[in-house]
């Protein structure tokens, strides 16, 4: 059985860190996870900016990348639910868009695969600190993975769960909407520190690091000491201290 | 300011106006989060409301589909009933039918009560330029008359003002200082516009939904002067978009349930009315003529274009205006036309036809899907957002930097080993912008990300870069894996082979 990390180039480039947590956590498991190295991006902010030709460019490399895999696991909602935009994108090409709802079917969000296809709710993990969730518009709303993240936060011991006011609101990231409308995603972001800030948490917590680079950006702006971690990090930093 | 002046400029010109004004921006939040948490609380309470919104749904989705058929049928009935019945294809000529009529009556005052459709003809303009008097009698599109506005949100017009900046309106216009106390204020209109009720020679209004069995047309309000509208005058005029039609009364019970919940979070409105024609003999009251004028102005677009033929689904509730965070910091007026939010920001190009002509404004969205997931009728205006930003890049009118920079993606992601190279190349390039694992300059396209935060840098290696190491190491650390993972993992891939797609897919 062929189970591949679909790493997401923000987390290949940026946060390599989150893919490894994820490789390491699965194999305690036995799930080996492999890494075709063709992907590049799913071609969203190509996609989300109007610019689908480009975004095929990318989203093709997606497409050939997984193409005999059995299951594609990626830390993102957001980029997982861009496979799910590939049916569009593909449209008028029968033979991509074959491979596109093939793959669509198989690619799962990090929390969705552990929870719902291996069934992983503990991973006995510790981790003794105050934490706040923001759940990621893409992942929560149209993946659904609401309850998952907090099932696995649940188990995890030592540590106190905050409620973050008004989690639901997006952070303002956006992807390009960040840089062309910057005043109002500023204004967004603004509004979700601040909120971060009133938990009191040590700790923000998320399955989208793109969202998480937003909020962490604007938290290192505003001289916040709060950490920000992808929950794959925070499990397998966890189950290491554990 | 005047109502031009709301949609003067860019949308980030007038989204910068909005963010500098903190009355606005608290009235706005103060207001969207009690209409928020009033429709989240009457949907939990209404209980299995995912089958209410697809009820509706459906019924919304079969109308448009047959839409011709519905209005003909529509017009037919609501003609056996007495009433003119008007088709209006631009704005122009909806104005010109409700001027003539004004003109044939003699008319001196216009009495309204609130309607969308008339904000979207500038009616009282037009009436103006005749010598014709336009009177708001909804408590909100009054206030946003005075201050000489338009409305910055479908159904609460006056939204962006706190009932400080009203008293003071409405002090000016009683000509005495009137304190700021909501039922003070309310009374003082009210008091006012009983005298217009009875000197109106002309009611005009808007329609919620238009039944298409018995050519009736129904009118969901809370204060109650769409009743007098549509009884004291003797001429009543109805204006309404083509897309408002339902097959029957059965179906509004459906749209009953949905419409006050998601606008405002009541299980009913307060008056809902149904009007079947003009006043017959028996009739206590009514206006002795009645004129429906169905309006296309751009709505018909829409029709047979599979991407955005469901915006016609809209039942002007404004729940994806309270329920959306861009809204939330930018109210009603940045978006540049009558309607706001989300809705109005996919409404306002998809009703134009020339591509040249739109502005910025599906641009002013993160696609978060709130405004989706609020939807009574579940429109997925997320992904309106998405066509009609590329149906501008694909006319050509895309922005010229972002078109460079996407070719450069393009460039860079078309094959891993390109991807490798570009982020080797930004590596090198941060070296000379990057302090303490941060980058903070303000150039190019950092510009509007380091003005509000501090840019993370590209790591040493790259996921890909470590990959072959980390592999090494895992085969010390693989587990051997249980039979039930294994077993979990084999009927997910049999169930996905049987056609049933599992969690997170549809």
């Amino acid at each position: 059985m062929k189970v591949s990390l679909f790493i997401t180039c923000l987390n290949d480039a940026f946060f390599p860190k989150v893919g490894e947590a994820m490789v390491r956590l699965l194999a305690r498991y036995g799930i080996r996870l492999q890494f075709p190295e063709l992907q590049t991006c799913c071609g969203q902010p190509a996609y989300n900016s109007g610019y689908w030709a480009e975004a095929r460019t990318s989203a093709i490399t997606i497409l050939e990348a997984f193409e005999d895999s059995d299951f594609v696991i990626a830390p993102s909602g957001s980029c997982t639910y861009m496979i799910h935009h590939y049916e569009a994108l593909f449209k008028d090409n029968p033979l991509l868009l074959d491979k596109a709802l093939k793959l669509k079917q198989k690619t799962y969000e990090f929390t969705q695969f552990l929870v719902q296809v291996v069934g992983i709710t503990n991973m006995g993990a510790v981790f003794p600190h105050k934490v706040t969730y923001h759940p990621s518009c893409h992942g929560s709303r149209l993946l659904g993975a609401r309850q998952e993240p907090m099932d696995l936060l649940a188990n995890v011991r030592g540590l106190e769960l905050v409620p973050l006011p008004y989690a639901e609101d997006c952070c303002g990231f956006g992807g390009t909407f960040a840089v062309k409308m910057a005043p109002i995603s500023g204004a967004m972001v603004s509004e979700k520190v601040d909120h971060v800030i009133e938990t009191e948490a040590e700790v923000l917590v998320g399955l989208d690091m793109a969202c998480l680079m937003n909020i962490a950006g604007h938290l290192r702006y505003r001289d916040e000491p709060v950490r920000v971690m992808h929950l794959a990090e925070l499990l397998y930093e966890g189950v290491r201290g554990a | 300011m005047s109502r031009q002046d709301n949609a003067a400029g860019s949308v980030k010109a007038r989204a910068d106006l909005a963010l500098n004004d903190e009355f606005l921006r608290k009235a706005v939040r103060f207001t969207t989060e009690r209409l928020r948490r009033g429709k989240k609380e009457a949907a939990e309470e209404q209980g299995s409301w995912e089958e209410w919104r697809e009820r509706g749904r459906q019924i919304r989705l079969h109308t448009i589909a047959h839409l011709d058929y519905y209005l003909n049928l529509f017009a037919d009935n609501a003609r056996a009933n007495g009433v003119h019945v008007h088709f209006a294809e631009t704005s122009a000529e909806a104005v010109k039918i409700s001027l003539e009529i004004a003109q044939q009556k003699a008319a001196k005052t216009v009495l309204k009560s609130k309607s969308m459709v008339t904000e979207e003809l500038h009616i009282n303009d037009a009436l103006q330029a005749i010598g014709v008097e336009a009177i708001e009698s909804d408590l909100g599109e009054y206030i946003i008359q005075l201050a000489g506005e338009s409305p910055s949100h479908i159904i609460i017009p006056a939204i962006h003002r706190n009932r400080f900046q009203i008293a003071e309106l409405l002090s000016e216009d009683a000509g005495m200082p009137l304190p700021p106390d909501t039922s003070i204020l309310a009374g003082y209109v009210r008091k006012k516009l009983r005298e217009h009720f009875l000197e109106a020679d002309i009611g005009m209004t808007g329609c919620n939904f238009a039944i298409a069995e018995t050519g009736s047309m129904v009118l969901f309000e809370n204060e109650g002067n769409a009743r007098m509208v549509t009884t004291l005058p003797k001429t009543q005029i109805t204006l309404m978009g083509m897309e408002r039609i339902i097959p029957s009364w059965a179906d509004l019970e459906v749209m009953a349930t949905l419409l006050p919940r998601s606008a405002t979070g009541q299980k009913l409105t307060v008056y809902m009315s149904g009007i079947t024609g003009p006043r017959r003999s028996e009739d206590a009251d009514g206006p002795d003529e009645m004129h429906i004028i169905i309006v296309d102005n751009g709505r018909s677009n829409q029709l047979g274009d599979p991407e955005l033929q469901e915006l016609l689904s809209c039942i002007r509730c404004g729940a994806c205006l309270n329920a959306c965070p861009v809204y939330r910091h930018i109210g009603g007026h940045a978006y540049g036309g009558p309607y706001s939010g989300p809705i109005g920001a996919v409404l306002k190009p998809a009703l134009q036809k020339n591509v040249a002509e739109w502005d910025d404004i599906a641009n002013a969205s993160s696609l978060c899907g709130a405004c989706y997931e609020a939807c009574p009728v579940k429109i997925p205006l997320h992904d309106m957002l998405v066509y009609l930003r590329r149906r501008k890049v694909d006319a050509g009118f895309g922005d010229k930097a972002e078109a460079a920079g996407m070719k450069g993606f393009a460039a860079a992601m078309g094959s891993a080993k390109r991807m490798k190279l570009a982020v080797k190349a930004g590596r090198l390039a941060q070296k000379l912008v990057a302090r303490d694992g941060g980058i903070r300059i303000r150039l190019g396209p950092l510009k509007g990300w380091n003005t509000y935060r501090v840019a993370p840098i590209l790591a040493k290696r790259s996921f890909r870069e470590q990959w072959r190491e980390l592999e090494h190491e895992l085969q010390a650390e693989l587990k051997e894996q249980k039979p039930d993972v294994q077993a979990r993992m084999e009927r997910a891939i049999r169930e996905r082979e049987a056609g049933k797609g599992g969690i997170g897919h549809d």
